[in-house]
């Protein structure tokens, strides 16, 4: 009876990783194929012969390094401002005692719940009157004045902290930022990451954002960039997935070496075993 | 709305006042910057929409008030319907079949099977794939001469729908692929799952309670908070569509508009036609649109999410 159980579950999640699997797979694999192979019926698996230059030809066909760094830049100006913002914030909702704290958090949180497509068209005109469209700036910058997911998680998890160290460190005389700085941040290194990696997730991928605001061809990211490739090469898909590998690998490899991390970082309940 | 913020009264300790005022300020001093972000990026905008929603706006013109006209053309409008019906077709199709795959496949994976951290990361993959190169992916696995899936049903003998190409097929095509992207709804669900006593099981075994009454009586309420979680995250997200039709179709919502999505209709509005006081309209109204389905499934919330211990 057990046994069976055990072997239904088995089957049921090698199905379901198959699913979640197999696309994965043929993405690489067609990355790797002649022109000829891809197209070949029935599909083969295994590129015959392996064709790497697909790579250099797909990044030699679009600015591929331009956009890189245009990402690049983005992205890691992004997750400076909410690492620099965010925590700041969510110690003052988890550690401080002041007056209209919960009425504010209780408007955080209520702000969460605003799709960023409702307020898209007044920003854009905010930002149009500012100068800023055609910069990445709107992408930048809003995120140094503290983002309401991450002010939320960082809380959870310094309220699990315990305020002995506050205190302790109070009756030393440290005074509130040095505790925060000194004492408080380097406890919350997992959250601290969480929110980073989700960032940088958020501003790799992100699409709607640079379509809006990166005008010149010369400054778009890879998203964008990886579109306009679509549009120009609709039949070329080795080349396609090997730029769609090359945009997606970097987040897998950084997933993998940070995801312990990453998963004690989350804390939804403030209480962390 | 039930966020439990434990405040410390410091009831019977006389503070001097003016170390109060400093309390306070320090507090406020740290909590400053997100009091600007708040004003600038979101409440000024959110209340300007409003206003932007009741006058003839295009970037190239100053505004007129037109009053509630551009309300009264959206109803009017067939497309907006349309975005409408897409939308809601997406929602009411992709909403309960992830919650009921997402749990089921938590479920499997909390039995504690051999391989469980594999099996975790293979279904958190594709959530890391951006949306753009999903498409084309998709694209790729879901042509019909050519892709991996038809060759895979021709394989079993069924003749492969045309996917893509086709109105009927379109939609759920898209389904398919944000179901393979849902392995962040699992991993919520995982964690969950582990957060639930195992001296409940012990104690409904006690009761002579089988999987299907343990399922039913321990697991399911004990979830309700994850699943209320994702619902109304699954919900927002769902209405929020725009990246993967927008890629998929390069913006046009083809074949036959069967992929125009409420937010591409919006967005189009704006910023291909420059409408912006009609876009502001459409905002509004899924705005409210989300709000009422959100507050919906608070209020009933209080009949069907249990919490622990509280």
């Amino acid at each position: 009876m057990r046994l069976t159980k055990r072997f239904f579950a088995h089957f049921v999640l090698l199905l379901a990783s198959a699913f979640f699997l197999i696309p994965f797979l043929w993405l690489l694999s067609t990355s790797l194929k002649p022109l000829e192979q891809i197209f070949s019926f029935p599909p083969e698996w295994i590129p015959d012969p392996v064709q790497w230059s697909n790579y250099a030809d797909a990044v030699n066909y679009i600015p591929f390094f331009q956009y890189l760094s245009n990402t690049l830049v983005i992205t890691l100006l992004s997750v400076l401002g909410v690492l620099i913002s965010c925590p700041l914030v969510a110690y003052s909702f988890a550690k401080l005692e002041w007056k209209g704290r919960n009425v504010l958090f209780a408007i955080t949180i209520a702000v969460m719940m605003i799709p960023a497509q409702v307020t898209m068209v007044p920003l854009f005109m905010l930002f149009k009157s500012w100068g800023w469209v055609g910069t990445g700036l709107p992408l930048i910058v809003p995120q140094l004045f503290g983002v309401p997911f991450y002010i939320f998680l960082l809380r959870q998890f310094f309220m699990g902290l315990p305020d002995a160290l506050r205190d302790a460190a109070r009756i030393d005389g440290a005074n509130e930022f040095r505790i925060y700085w000194q004492v408080m941040l380097p406890l919350a290194k997992p959250a601290l990451l969480a929110v980073g990696l989700f960032q940088f997730i958020g501003s790799w991928t992100d699409f709607l954002g640079p379509l809006l605001y990166l005008t010149d061809p010369n400054s778009y990211t890879l998203s964008l960039g990886l579109q306009q490739f679509q549009n120009q090469r609709g039949s070329e898909w080795g080349l396609l997935m090997a730029v769609s590998t090359l945009m997606t690998l970097p987040i897998i490899v950084m997933f993998f070496f940070l995801q312990r991390t990453f998963i004690q970082g989350i804390t939804f309940t403030g209480v962390k075993q | 709305m039930s966020t439990k913020v434990n405040v410390e009264t410091k009831r019977g300790r006389a503070i001097p006042g003016r170390a109060i005022k400093r309390k306070q300020l320090t507090g406020w001093l740290f909590v400053s910057p997100w009091i600007l972000g708040l004003l600038l990026f979101y409440a000024y905008p959110l209340f300007s929409s409003i206003y932007y929603s009741f006058t003839s706006y295009s970037i190239l013109r100053e505004g007129r008030w037109v009053g509630f006209q551009n309300y009264t053309d959206l109803f009017k409008d067939d497309l907006f319907w349309t975005s409408i019906g897409n939308t809601v077709y997406f929602a009411v199709l992709y909403v309960p079949v992830s919650i009921f795959l997402g749990i089921a496949l938590a479920m499997l994976l909390n039995m504690n099977v051999k391989g469980m951290s594999v099996y975790r990361t293979i279904f958190f993959l594709p959530t890391l794939v951006p949306q753009v190169a999903m498409a084309v992916l998709w694209m790729w696995l879901l042509n019909p001469s050519f892709g991996l899936i038809n060759a895979m049903l021709a394989f079993v003998g069924i003749d492969g729908p045309p996917w893509l190409g086709s109105e009927a097929w379109s939609k759920p095509s898209i389904i398919f692929m944000s179901l393979w992207g849902m392995g962040q709804a699992v991993v919520i669900y995982l964690a969950g799952l582990g957060d639930i006593p195992k001296d409940y099981y012990d104690a409904a075994e006690v009761d002579g309670a089988g999987w299907w009454k343990k399922t039913l009586n321990v697991t399911m309420p004990l979830l309700t908070p994850v699943i209320f979680f994702n619902l109304v995250m699954g919900l927002i997200g769902a209405f929020q569509q725009f990246t993967l039709p927008y890629t998929l179709t390069q913006g046009t919502g083809s074949p036959a508009n069967s992929l125009t999505f409420y937010v591409m209709y919006l967005y189009d509005n704006a910023f291909k036609y420059f409408n912006m006081g009609y876009a502001s309209a459409m905002a509004w109204i899924l705005f409210v649109g989300i709000m009422s389905l959100t507050a919906i499934v608070f209020l009933t919330s209080k009949h069907w999410v249990h919490y622990q211990g509280k």
